[in-house]
């Protein structure tokens, strides 16, 4: 009877016809942080391979600490979606018979194939000279862990670092298409279900994309700042500032699209286009309306663009940026919350919604998606710990 | 008059002859060698032998009972709180002022109430629901694991000992017809009482119906019960527009049900 008091108390809170099968959200905040997380991968990545590939110099000194943070939060991208599964022991059935016709399915491929072929091949090839620095300089264990990553490698003349480069420059070329990819597909994953009109949208993958760039890059500018802090350190002012210029113009057509997808569906106005209009009106007030698009788009994108006309003092943009990353980022999770939770409100029925509240403990609830928040912001920490960007050695600087 | 064109006009009305001629009779040939079928049902049936299953209903025969939904409950081993259905019934109010109620206490198990006056109801009637073991579903299209499939006689069916629990199904299903198991945790469904048709007895909801408002039947049987049913009546399936193939025929399902 425990496991169900929360329906019994949803149910008597249930407002007009859902199907009986409704009540229960099949999906909640693990599937939330799921396409958050692996937005922030794609958008981390996309700024790195700004300065790599579209050669912005000024970018210079984010790029090894984007590729860390994509790989940090890639790592655990796939633990949400795991973790929510009836039956995570038998999650790798995903890989050995996946089913050719099921959206969710090829996501184990485009996982693998982000994580091994494009940014763990590209963090080898930017730091294999380092690693085999330092495990000649360093003693102890240090040395053999240092050891094990250059995979034995140990040739660092002239000829092979510029392989190294030239390889590793490709690499970013393919990675490009591939954070495409990955985010547009989780998108899609999302778009193609017909039985949903709130998701179902042509729009969704190219969505998905902008606001992933967008988180993406305020989170490595959030990240770089701290970083900085912690290592007491001056900032870039002027990689800073050229970040939240590309942060700007992507929020552009971020909040372009989006309010493209509404304009069309309230033209539109089919069918469903009461029940989810009663659904931006309502549930989901607070989260679409105050946290999303004014929290997470309106006021960063005027602070933003006044920036680009007036700049202050170098201690208030910092301040302005920092706050402005962080409600980036909150704006864009309460994004991938209104997709998410908000698509399952409504009854398929069309004549009523479901009461969903947040649990606080529980597989689904409130703490475990923030253990998973917090756990790749510590892998990030270990990763720069084990390769630091700054004590890299600067003789055969990436120029491509 | 000015002459623009040298072209005697016989060689150009020639010349569109010959190239309507070729079209007119490339199409019919075309067409000769894959003919244009309308689809008279929302589900053709595959080429094959054996049976291929659909359901029939008929709304102006039930009596909304619940009989269905119990007996579903016992003979599937449903869990017996409300939030879990293979089977249910909902009742459906039409007021005079074209306000619509629609109401499903326990899947229609314990019976309906009546909270609106009777002089102002315009119409109100039960409309049972279950899987729709569409032909071309949208739940076997998303299963990333292949563990929801077809049977070869039309049964949509799930292989819990496969299935991973992501619920992607439950998102795809347009008519909510799958739960997780809460003991279980794998998702489950209306199996068309598959364990008693192949025995040849009729689904649990279909032999406890008092009024025969339930109907199944092989479709490719055109002799059958489930086939007359279709001839004889104006059918429809839920929400024909999404194009899921769905293999359970309403009679006198008015527009308001969805």
């Amino acid at each position: 009877m425990d496991h169900v008091a929360h329906l019994y108390e949803a149910l008597s809170k249930v407002d007009g016809f859902i199907y009986p099968n409704e009540i229960e959200l099949s999906w909640s905040i693990l599937i939330v942080l799921y396409p958050y997380i692996t937005g922030l991968v794609a958008g981390a990545f996309i700024l790195a391979s700004l300065n790599r590939v579209f050669n912005v110099k000024a970018l210079k000194p984010t790029y090894h600490l984007s590729l860390l943070t994509a790989l940090a939060f890639l790592l655990i991208a796939t633990m949400p979606l795991i973790n929510h599964l009836g039956h995570p022991g038998r999650f790798y059935e995903l890989m050995i018979t996946p089913n050719p016709t099921s959206a969710m399915a090829i996501f184990g491929f485009v996982y693998v194939w982000y994580l091994m072929v494009v940014l763990l091949l590209e963090i080898w090839f930017d730091y294999r000279k380092d690693l085999v620095i330092w495990s000649n300089e360093k003693k102890g264990i240090m040395k053999w862990v240092y050891k094990i990553l250059t995979l034995g490698v140990m040739d660092i003349s002239p000829k092979a670092l510029k392989w190294d480069e030239k390889l590793g420059y490709i690499i970013t070329v393919i990675g490009i298409p591939s954070a495409f990819l990955l985010h547009g597909y989780v998108g899609f994953i999302f778009g193609s279900v017909k039985a949903n009109p709130w998701w179902s949208s042509v729009m969704m993958p190219v969505i998905f994309l902008f606001s992933a760039m967008v988180s993406g890059i305020a989170l490595v500018m959030f990240v770089y700042m701290v970083v900085n802090y912690l290592r007491k350190q001056k900032i870039d002012m002027l990689c800073l500032d050229t970040i939240a210029k590309y942060l700007f113009y992507v929020i552009i057509l971020d909040f372009t699209l989006e309010a493209l997808d509404q304009i069309h569906r309230i033209y539109e106005a089919e069918e469903s286009f009461e029940i989810i209009s009663l659904l931006v009106s309502g549930k989901l007030n607070f989260t679409l309306i105050i946290m999303q698009v004014f929290i997470g788009m309106i006021i960063p994108l005027l602070a933003l663009g006044f920036m680009q006309f007036y700049k202050p003092k170098e201690n208030v943009r910092k301040f302005i940026y920092f706050i402005i990353s962080l409600l980036v980022l909150i704006g864009i999770f309460f994004m991938r919350w209104n997709v998410v939770i908000g698509g399952q409100l409504f009854s398929k029925s069309f004549y009523g919604f479901t009461h969903f509240k947040l649990q606080l403990i529980g597989s689904e609830g409130f703490l475990m998606g923030l253990v998973w928040l917090i756990v790749p912001f510590l892998i990030l920490a270990g990763l720069l710990w084990l390769l630091p960007p700054w004590k890299k050695s600067h003789t055969e600087e990436s120029s491509n | 008059m000015a002459i623009i064109n040298n072209k005697s006009p016989e060689k150009d009305r020639r010349k569109f002859i010959k190239t309507a001629g070729f079209i007119t009779g490339g199409i019919v040939l075309t067409s000769a060698l894959k003919p244009f079928k309308i689809m008279v049902f929302a589900a053709k049936e595959p080429e094959g032998e054996g049976p291929w299953y659909g359901i029939g209903i008929d709304i102006e025969k039930c009596i909304g009972c619940g009989n269905c939904a119990s007996s579903c409950k016992q003979e599937n081993d449903v869990p017996e709180e409300p939030f879990y259905f293979r089977s249910w019934v909902e009742k459906y109010t039409i007021m005079e002022n074209e306000e619509v109620i629609v109401q499903a206490p326990n899947g229609g198990i314990d019976g309906f109430d009546q909270d609106v006056e009777n002089e102002d109801i315009m119409k109100s009637f039960f409309v049972p629901k279950m899987c729709n073991h569409c032909h071309k579903s949208p739940c076997v299209q998303v299963c990333p694991v292949g563990a929801t499939f077809d049977s070869p006689d039309g049964v949509v069916l799930v292989d819990q000992e496969y299935c991973i629990g992501c619920r992607y199904c439950i998102q795809a299903c347009p008519y909510g017809c799958r739960y997780i198991h809460p003991e279980k945790k794998v998702v489950d469904k209306c199996t068309l009482c598959y364990h008693r048709i192949v025995k040849g007895l009729p689904p649990a909801c279909m032999d406890v119906c008092p009024t025969g408002a339930r109907i199944f039947g092989d479709l490719r049987d055109k002799k059958g019960d489930l086939h007359k049913f279709i001839k004889k009546h104006n059918c429809h399936v839920l929400k024909s527009h999404l194009n899921t193939g769905s293999k359970l025929y309403y009679n006198g399902l008015n527009q308001e049900v969805r």
